[in-house]
C-alpha cells in the first residue's frame, strides 16, 4: 500500500552535503505495522518526514519514489499534499506537549481534521471528536473535551495525539518514537491501544523507534537502518531472534533484555559514521567484528534471503555462526551452574 | 599503573552487617501554588514527594530504586545526597546522623550522577578545570598531585588525558556521562547515586555506561544506588530492588526474588508492562490501567488502591505498612494481601477475571 523505493534525502549543511537517507526501499502492507529502528543519525526520522512531506527546509528528496496506493508523493506540491495528509496519512510525534496547540481546547483540535478535510459541520465534527476520545480511552470525554493540553498527563496527551491522527480515518499512521517520553506502564497502555486500533480499523503503521522490545510488541515487519542505509529487513520476530546483519546482532546484544540476562552487555564499539563522508565499502565495517578485506571496498547490496528477509552484509552467515557459538556457550554455563 | 589508585575510602569500618546509609521516616515536601487556589480546588498545598521512607543500604550493595515518574525516586536520591532538606526523618551515614547542613567531609561521601549529561556539566568549564576545582575545594589530594589524579580519574572511566583541556560540547552523550561519573568519583565517595544514567543515551552507548558502572563498583567497592524505570537495566546491575509509588516504598526484595515472586500488585503490573523482545503483538488489556494520582491528592488508605486490581473495602480504610515476609526476611511489601496464599488467590482471581 505504501511503497518507498530507492529514497535519497540530502541535507545541505555548512560542512557539506549530508546524505541522511541513502537508497532506502521498503513496503508496508495494509493493516500491518512496520518498525524502523536505528541509532540517532541513522536516517529513520528523516525517512518518516520525507514520507509525510515535512522535511526541514535544508533537506530535500533527491531521488526515489514514495508510492501511496500507486501515486508518487515526491513530486507533489504542498497544496496537493495537504489533501493527502489527514484523510489518508497522519502522524504521531514523540513529544505530545510540543505537537499539540497549547491554547486550543483538545476537543477542537481533534475535531479540526474532520471539519477541514471531510467537510462535515461543527456539530458532526464535535460528535466525531467525542467518539474518538472514547475510543482511545480518555475517561469522561464530555468534560475533557473542553480541557487544554496542559491539564492532561503525558499518557492522556499521547491519546489525544492518537485521536487526532485517527480523526479522518487515514490509511496509514506514521509514528515517531510515540512512547519514548512515557513511563513503562503508560507505554504499555499506548502500545496495546495502537495494536488494537491497527486490528480494528485496518490502519497501517510505520513505527520509528530505537527500542527493540517496543518494536517486537507492536510490529510485524522490521527495517534496520544504519548510516542512512537499510541494512536488514524482514519479519520482526525472525530478525530479532536470529539477526543476519552484524549491526542488528550488535543492537540485540547491547540492549538489556528483560527475559535474557547476560553476564555482560556487549556494546557496539565506536560511533556512528559521518554522513558527509561515509566510510568506503560497507558503512558498518569500522565497527564490525566480522569485517574482512572485501568489506572495506565493496558496498554490500541488499541481498534477499528466504522467508521475506534481506540483509546488506557480505558475510551474513558469520552472524548465524556467532549466535550458535553463543548458544553453545550459554548452555555450557547453565550446565555448569546446574552441576554446582 | 595497574592497580586503581582510588583506595577504599579511609572510613571507619562499618559494623558487621550494619547499613552504610540509612533513611528512617524520611519525608520531603514541597509547597506549591497559592493557598487560595489550593483551597478552591480542595487540594493540599503541600506536595508530599517522599512520604515516610525507611531504607537501609549496606556497604558494597547495588540497590535499584524503581517506579513511575512522580513516584519520588529522584527526590529521595536528592534527599540522601543532601540536595533537598528533609521535612521529617533522618539520614544516617555509617551510623551517624547527618545534619541538615552537611560538612564538606560528609558531602564527599555521597555523590550523584545525573540523568542528562547535556545539562549537568558546566559548558564553560573544561573537564580539567572542573576536576581541579573539585579536588582543590575538597582537598582530596595535595595540590601537586591534582593533575596526575585527574588523569587517573579519566583513565578509570575510559577517557584519555586529551579530555582534560576539552569542553563538554566536544564530547558525545556517552563521553559526557563518563565525565560526569569521573566528577562524582573525584571525591572518592563511598556511595554513588546514579539517577537514570543511561536513559538520555543511544542504545549502543547505554551498554558501555552500564558495564562501566558495574566494573567501577567491583573495582572500587562502591555502594551504588541506581534509579531507573527500566527493569532490564536494573536486573543487569543491581542486587536488590526497592519499588516506589507515590512517595512510599511499597516493596523491597533481592532482584531475582522480586522478579520471580513479586508480592505487591503494583510491582506485578510494572513487571507485566515491560515490552519484551519475545513478546508478540498483544492488544489485550494493559498491565495497569490509569495514570498515577497526583501527589497532591494521595488517596486515603492504601495509596495504590485507585489502580489496584485486587483492592477491597479494607484498602480504603487501612494504609498498609511495609511488612517483612515470614519466609524471607529480605523481602517486604506494603500490601494487605502480600505473602499469603489468600493474597495470591485473590490476585489470580483478579487476573483471570
Amino acid at each position: 500500500m505504501l511503497a518507498v523505493s530507492d529514497l535519497h534525502v540530502q541535507i545541505a549543511s555548512r560542512r557539506g552535503l549530508v546524505r541522511a537517507v541513502d537508497g532506502v526501499s521498503f513496503e508496508v502492507v495494509k493493516g500491518d505495522a512496520l518498525g524502523i529502528v536505528g541509532e540517532s543519525g541513522s536516517g529513520k526520522s528523516m525517512t518518516l518526514r520525507a514520507i509525510l512531506g515535512v522535511l526541514p527546509p535544508e533537506a530535500r528528496v533527491t531521488s526515489g519514489q514514495i508510492l501511496l496506493d500507486g501515486q508518487d508523493l515526491v513530486p507533489l506540491r504542498q497544496s496537493d499534499l495537504n489533501r493527502i495528509r489527514g484523510p489518508r496519512m497522519s502522524m504521531i510525534f514523540q513529544e505530545p506537549m510540543s505537537a499539540l496547540n497549547p491554547v486550543m481546547r483538545v476537543g477542537s483540535q481533534i475535531a479540526e481534521g474532520p471539519l477541514v478535510h471531510l467537510g462535515v459541520g461543527r456539530a458532526k465534527a464535535a460528535e466525531r471528536a467525542l467518539e474518538l476520545m472514547r475510543r482511545v480511552g480518555i475517561p469522561d470525554p464530555e468534560r475533557r473535551f473542553r480541557a487544554y493540553p496542559h491539564e492532561f498527563s503525558g499518557g492522556m496527551r499521547q491519546r489525544v495525539m492518537i485521536a487526532i491522527a485517527l480523526a479522518c480515518e487515514p490509511e496509514i499512521i506514521l509514528c515517531d518514537e510515540p512512547t519514548t517520553a512515557l513511563d513503562v506502564t503508560i507505554q504499555d497502555q499506548i502500545l496495546r491501544l495502537l495494536a488494537r486500533l491497527c486490528r480494528e480499523t485496518g490502519v497501517s503503521l510505520v513505527f520509528v523507534t530505537h527500542d527493540l522490545p517496543v518494536v517486537a510488541q507492536v510490529c510485524q515487519q522490521l527495517v534496520v537502518m544504519y548510516g542512512g542505509k537499510l541494512v536488514e529487513s524482514g519479519p520482526v520476530r525472525e530478525v530479532l531472534a536470529d539477526p543476519r546483519h552484524p549491526y542488528t546482532l550488535g543492537l540485540v546484544r547491547s540492549a538489556p533484555d528483560f527475559d535474557n540476562v547476560r553476564e555482560s552487555l556487549v556494546p557496539i564499539p565506536g560511533s556512528p559514521p559521518s554522513l558527509i563522508s561515509p566510510p568506503d565499502g560497507c558503512r558498518f565495517h569500522p565497527r564490525c567484528t566480522f569485517a574482512e578485506e572485501d568489506c572495506l571496498v565493496t558496498e554490500p547490496p541488499l541481498k534477499p534471503l528466504a522467508g521475506g528477509r534481506a540483509t546488506a552484509c557480505l558475510h551474513y552467515e558469520r552472524c548465524a555462526e556467532s549466535i550458535e557459538t553463543e548458544r553453545v556457550e550459554t548452555e555450557r554455563i547453565e550446565a555448569e551452574r546446574a552441576a554446582q | 599503573m595497574t592497580a586503581p589508585a582510588l583506595p577504599a575510602p579511609a572510613a571507619p569500618p562499618a559494623p558487621e552487617r550494619g547499613a552504610l546509609l540509612t533513611a528512617s521516616g524520611v519525608s520531603v515536601t514541597f509547597t506549591v501554588g497559592s493557598s487560595l487556589a489550593a483551597r478552591l480546588r480542595h487540594e493540599e498545598r503541600v506536595l508530599r514527594a517522599v512520604d515516610g521512607v525507611d531504607l537501609e543500604i549496606p556497604r558494597g550493595e547495588a540497590l535499584a530504586l524503581v517506579g513511575e515518574s512522580g513516584s519520588g525516586k529522584s527526590t529521595l536520591a536528592r534527599a540522601l545526597t543532601g540536595l533537598v532538606p528533609l521535612a521529617k526523618g533522618e539520614i544516617r551515614f555509617d551510623g551517624r546522623v547527618l545534619p541538615a547542613r552537611r560538612k564538606h567531609s560528609d558531602q564527599r561521601r555521597i555523590q550523584m550522577v545525573f540523568q542528562d549529561p547535556y545539562s549537568s556539566l558546566n559548558p564553560r568549564l573544561t573537564v580539567g578545570g572542573m576536576l581541579t576545582e573539585l579536588l582543590r575545594v575538597h582537598h582530596v589530594v595535595p595540590r601537586g598531585q591534582v593533575g596526575s589524579f585527574s588523569r587517573e580519574l579519566l583513565g578509570l572511566v575510559g577517557l584519555g588525558e586529551e579530555a582534560l583541556p576539552a569542553y563538554p560540547r566536544q564530547f558525545s552523550g556517552g563521553q559526557r556521562q563518563r565525565v560526569a561519573i569521573a566528577r562524582a568519583l573525584a571525591l572518592r565517595p563511598d556511595v554513588l547515586l546514579a539517577d537514570e544514567p543511561v536513559s538520555a543515551l543511544d542504545v549502543s552507548v547505554q551498554a558501555t555506561i552500564l558495564n562501566l558502572l558495574r566494573d567501577l563498583r567491583a573495582e572500587l567497592g562502591l555502594t551504588l544506588m541506581l534509579i531507573s524505570h527500566n527493569l532490564a537495566v536494573v536486573r543487569h546491575l543491581c542486587d536488590r530492588v526497592a519499588v516506589m509509588y507515590l512517595g512510599r516504598i511499597i516493596e523491597v526484595a533481592p532482584t531475582e526474588t522480586l522478579l520471580r515472586n513479586p508480592q505487591h500488585p503494583y510491582t506485578r503490573g510494572l513487571l507485566a508492562a515491560i515490552p519484551k523482545l519475545s513478546s508478540a503483538g498483544d492488544d489485550g488489556a494493559p498491565a495497569m490501567a490509569g495514570d498515577p494520582p497526583s501527589p497532591l491528592r494521595i488517596p486515603a488508605g492504601c495509596r495504590f488502591r485507585t489502580r489496584c486490581p485486587i483492592a477491597q473495602a479494607r484498602c480504603e480504610q487501612q494504609d498498609p505498612v511495609l511488612r517483612i515476609s515470614a519466609d524471607d526476611s529480605a523481602h517486604s511489601a506494603a500490601c494487605h494481601f502480600a505473602f499469603s496464599a489468600d493474597g495470591a488467590a485473590t490476585a489470580t482471581a483478579a487476573a483471570a477475571g
